[in-house]
């Protein structure tokens, strides 16, 4: 199993949103993790799915120059629970970048209604953390960034 | 705008940044000591008010972030003379009553009051 959170991106503004998708599958162990009854996809998971899309744009902004990671989760507010079969759209939007870090809020929608509101703040470890001498490129692998490659040639065509 | 304006704004941005509630965000509560903060907080209250009040923050402007690193600055876990001078110069929105008794280290996030947030965001909006 690989830790990805998002099938795919299915709108990406580069530096500004982007809009992913996850489909839950029953097929999917995890589901079955959680409450063994009740197969659900649970919050924590989603909360990840949002980084996982906000975390791309953020590095993306940067051409992946900085190595991204999650630093803070100020709101994750879940209205409903998501079950096998249901679709789930992340979107995020950039609302600050600075140098040494940036904001993203946005929503988490179930077959399209809103279930969440979430705000994170992402720092680009490599300015933020100097000293630590932490190895480049350790957050995005070949498989984050192939997953933004088509809308990035598409607006070089 | 008036102080209460910018207390109620300053709460807000608080209680959402940090998470706490309304009745905890006194004038003056600590940041670090009755807030909570960490070090991204600090960051994320700098975001917050900078749209909050449609104002630019330099880093370092609001909370200081050179002064510890500074060996001129520091003397046996206290603020040296030139330090403390060079913190007053460059917080002028603080309040260095109690602090500069013991100027201790330890005790410099003590400055960092919710009315200190207010002081800065003051003297930016009307500057």
């Amino acid at each position: 199993m690989r830790w990805i959170w998002i099938d795919r991106f299915v709108e990406f503004e580069p530096g500004k949103r982007a809009l992913a998708v996850k489909n839950v599958s029953l097929a999917e162990e995890h589901v079955h993790d959680y409450w063994e009854a009740y197969p659900t996809h649970p919050a924590a998971l989603m909360v990840e799915g949002f980084a996982q899309t906000s975390g791309i744009l953020v590095g993306q902004a940067n051409d992946f120059e900085h190595d991204v990671v999650l630093a803070k989760v100020a709101k994750a507010e879940f209205t409903d629970i998501v079950v096998p079969g249901d679709q789930l759209h992340y979107e995020a939007e950039i609302t600050n970048l600075a140098p040494e870090a940036a904001s993203v809020e946005g929503t988490v929608r179930k077959n399209g209604e809103v279930i969440a509101n979430i705000s994170m703040m992402f720092s680009h470890a490599n300015n933020a953390m100097q000293g630590l001498e932490l190895p480049h490129g350790f957050v995005f692998t070949g498989s984050f960034q192939r997953m933004v490659e088509p809308f990035l040639e598409k607006r070089n065509d | 705008m008036t102080e209460q304006e910018v207390f109620e704004k300053v709460q807000e941005t608080l209680i959402e940044a940090l998470g706490v509630d309304d009745d905890e965000v006194t004038a003056e509560a600590t940041l670090t000591g009755d807030l909570g903060a960490e070090s991204i907080d600090f960051l994320d209250i700098v975001f917050r008010l900078e749209k909050a009040f449609d104002i630019k923050i330099p880093r370092g402007e609001l909370f200081p972030d050179n002064i510890l690193n500074n060996p001129e600055f520091i003397k046996d876990g206290k603020l040296t003379d030139v330090g403390l001078t060079e913190l007053k110069t460059r917080m002028p929105h603080a309040d260095f009553t109690d602090f500069e008794q013991d100027p201790d280290i330890n005790k410099m996030q003590e400055l960092f009051k919710v009315q200190t947030v207010i002081n800065y965001v003051m003297g930016k909006i009307s500057a």
